[in-house]
């Protein structure tokens, strides 16, 4: 499977055993979504529990909200997250604080996915990497992954958890690994192992951090499309490089970070999101804060610049292996 | 600054900031606007299109004339037992906020926001929808718990964030949340609540269950980009839902112009959406029941949502953070030409000779002795004045379901830190 078909099949599965289970979003119902990740679920799962909605994000967050104020689980589509923006209140406002504002007699159980990240000249209206946004508010779980297997298992996950979940998909992964040389080929995911994806139900709990690499020298921090060009780079570099794909931002693994920065002595953080207050800055300072003894060099930060996402200089932005390698070189060298 | 341009031969553009009628100091006359008379604007069937009706918004529906009496098709008919209920729902309310509203005055919270005036729009309104209905409101609705029966004792311990709230301290003043009363939990972000209260409707319609909706916005509000989402989700899935906007003309000092009152009526905002609308006197506690109870039957029998204009005043401040006196004229109140919802209402039950000026004097006695008794309850479990009444480690409970490391931390740095410091 890709990745589309991975989500595809979470949300077929998870439908399947939830009645209360919906989605709904711009082009999700008849025509199965721009990127066909929900395609054939209203087929399957009638029109009541996949639909299309109109073009209002304020609204698709807003009435999932009530929607599980009822007692559904929605899974709402934003079709790109530079479009979350109009239901930032929605999320920040009420999804999030729901639990805490009613002590718990009302809850939002939503799972909000949505496709981020550049690399498919979408200029900085279909780039940008708004995770930092979410895992700065209290009460929202972020997820991405990196894979077909774990985008299925974390999905599911995501779904039956009962707090509010933005699940960000890198759309640049979608159908295959991209190492951030924008001049080779992909290779698509049916060549890849993680494409082995069972057709059955399974989850990968919420919080729980993969090594997907073991190595002495530094440690990797990254997630979604990133995770890809740090093993391109490890392999192009040969440098005894340990990666850690985070999987979920909040919560986060801090007792895989730890260990393996106690090891290393080493630290990069690695995202596409703009530097300033991005989730690398958290990274760092975690790092910073509680293993700082163990620190050989200062933790070092590859990320997109502190501009809009551009269009035709995409590649100048995107931090690709010329980035992260020099910024190897400057750890090691420390 | 931008320069003028150079001149065309074009008259000047101008732009056009409103502004009310009636300022500080000034004289108040009602002459010009139209109330109507009470039973002239005809009810018509449940079922009808949207289209057909597009006459209503623009209209006033009153039942109580001057008199009192209850005149034309919008009469609810009902029962004075029904009568004497919702007058004393409305009494409580009154007398509730007047109670609190001292409390604040006397440091013992530290916000409150009166209804006075606007008491028949939540209070008839909770009469006319089943108790099953769910209410999403906004933070005027007091009324609507009091008409369900949640008890005051409750509110009044989440208005001092003492030992009894429910709601942990977490929560502004007001801002309450009733599950069991089917009374969602307020926010502060204005109109959040509209699109979620369609999709509540959504979900009971998606299931098959007979409960409906509503929500309740300021008119103010109906500038939010979620009231529009809203009416636009609510018309597209005929959610059967009562998107109530109550025009009490004042936003905090921005009068009802500012959110386009001198080009339409707030309830001809339906028309645009294909929604039916529905304008009703709001100080016509029976006009507001039948409407509410037309609009709950039209989302019953799966003929869509309605828009209802509480046509009304706020005749105290926004809250207690706000002095009227400073933005608008001291005799809008008096002179309102609508009158009082609770005077109106007891001289129709008078009239009908099923009320008196003793059993209503007994029966603000009661209700005022009701409320001083309820209070002092609230406060021996201690009011905003005496500290922290909740363990502070329930600061970092039901952030998410399960506490996660770091808020674990972040509680246990605090009680060491709070220790340390001899707390």
């Amino acid at each position: 499977m890709n990745m589309i078909q991975a989500i595809n099949s979470a949300l077929d599965i998870v439908m399947g055993r939830d009645p209360d289970i919906v989605v709904l979003g711009e082009d999700v119902g008849y025509f199965g979504g721009v990127f066909k990740a929900t395609e054939g679920l209203q087929a399957r799962h009638g029109k009541a529990r996949v639909f299309d909605t109109p073009i209002s994000e304020c609204g698709i967050i807003g009435v999932a909200v009530g929607m599980a104020t009822y007692g559904l689980r929605p899974v709402p589509e934003i079709q790109f997250a530079d479009y979350i923006y109009p239901a930032l209140d929605q999320l920040v406002s009420e999804a999030a604080r729901l639990r805490y504002r009613s002590a718990g007699e009302y809850t939002a159980p939503i799972t909000v996915r949505t496709p981020f990240g550049g690399g498919i000249f979408g200029g900085q209206t279909h780039s940008q990497s708004p995770e930092g946004i979410f895992t700065h508010v209290a009460g929202l779980k972020t997820v991405i992954p990196s894979n077909p297997y774990d985008a299925k298992g974390l999905l599911i996950a995501a779904i039956e958890d009962n707090d509010p979940v933005i699940f960000f998909e890198p759309k640049r992964i979608y159908n295959g690994p991209f190492d951030g040389h924008y001049d080779r080929p992909v290779t698509p995911w049916s060549k890849h192992p993680q494409s082995a994806v069972p057709e059955d139900y399974y989850r990968i709990p919420l919080g729980q951090a993969k090594v997907v690499r073991e190595g002495e020298a530094v440690t990797l921090l990254c997630y979604g499309t990133m995770v890809h060009v740090a093993l391109g780079v490890a392999e192009e570099t040969g440098a005894d490089v340990e990666i850690i794909d985070l999987r979920t931002l909040v919560p986060l693994d801090i007792a895989t970070i730890e260990e393996s920065v106690r090891k290393t002595g080493r630290c990069i953080v690695l995202h596409e999101a703009t530097r300033t207050g991005g989730f690398g800055a958290e990274l760092a300072a975690l790092v910073q804060e509680r293993c700082f003894y163990a620190l050989e060099a200062p933790v070092e930060r590859v990320t997109g610049w502190d501009t809009p996402y551009p269009h035709s200089l995409e590649w100048a932005y995107f931090p690709g292996p010329v980035r992260l390698t020099q910024a190897l070189k400057r750890v090691m060298e420390s | 600054m931008a320069e003028p341009r150079p001149p065309r031969n074009l008259p000047p553009l101008s732009l056009h900031v409103p502004e009310p009628r009636f300022r500080p100091g000034d004289a108040v006359d009602f002459a010009q606007f139209d109330r109507g008379a009470a039973g002239a604007v005809a009810r018509p069937d449940t079922a009808v299109a949207a289209a057909d009706i597009r006459d209503l918004p623009y209209a006033l529906i009153r039942v109580l004339d001057d008199e009192g009496r209850a005149k034309g098709p919008w009469d609810p008919r009902l029962d004075p037992d029904r009568l004497r209920a919702m007058l004393r729902h409305m009494a409580l309310t009154r007398a509730f906020d007047d109670r609190m509203y001292r409390a604040q005055r006397q440091g013992k919270t530290s916000f409150y926001m009166k209804c006075t005036g606007e008491e028949a729009t939540s209070v008839g309104a909770a009469h006319a929808l089943d108790q099953e209905d769910m209410c999403f409101p906004s933070y005027r609705q007091q009324g609507l718990l009091i008409a369900r029966g949640w008890p005051i004792g409750d509110m009044m311990c989440q208005i001092y964030s003492n030992s009894g709230d429910r709601l942990k301290g977490r929560q502004m003043p007001i801002m309450y949340s009733a599950r069991e009363a089917g009374f969602f939990s307020i926010s502060g972000n204005l109109a959040t609540q509209y699109p979620q209260a369609v999709g509540f409707a959504m979900a009971s319609a998606a299931k098959g269950d007979s409960r409906i909706a509503a929500s309740w916005v300021g008119e103010g509000s109906t500038a939010e980009g979620d009231f529009h989402s809203a009416c636009t989700f609510a018309s597209v899935y005929r959610a059967p839902v009562i998107l109530n906007i109550i025009n009490n003309q004042w936003a905090i000092s921005s009068f009802s112009g500012f959110a386009g009152a001198e080009a339409t009526t707030f309830a001809a905002r339906a028309i645009g959406y294909g929604i039916a609308g529905l304008r009703v006197d709001g100080n016509d506690i029976l006009a507001v029941y039948a409407a509410t109870l037309w609009a709950a039957e039209r989302a019953r029998g799966n003929f869509g949502p309605t828009i209802i204009e509480h046509f009304t005043y706020r005749a105290e401040g926004h809250s207690t953070s706000d002095d009227p006196s400073k933005y608008r004229s001291a005799d809008e109140r008096a002179a309102w030409p609508l009158g009082d919802p609770v005077a109106r209402l007891k001289q129709h039950l008078i009239g009908l000779s099923e009320w008196d000026e003793e059993r209503h004097a007994a029966m603000d006695r009661e209700v005022a002795e009701h409320v001083r008794d309820e209070g002092r309850k609230a406060e021996a479990l201690g009011t905003l004045h005496d500290g922290l009444s909740q363990p502070f480690t329930t600061m970092f409970e039901d952030v998410f379901e399960e506490q996660p490391w770091h808020l674990k931390e972040q509680s246990e740095q605090m009680q060491a830190e709070r220790k340390a410091a001899g707390i």
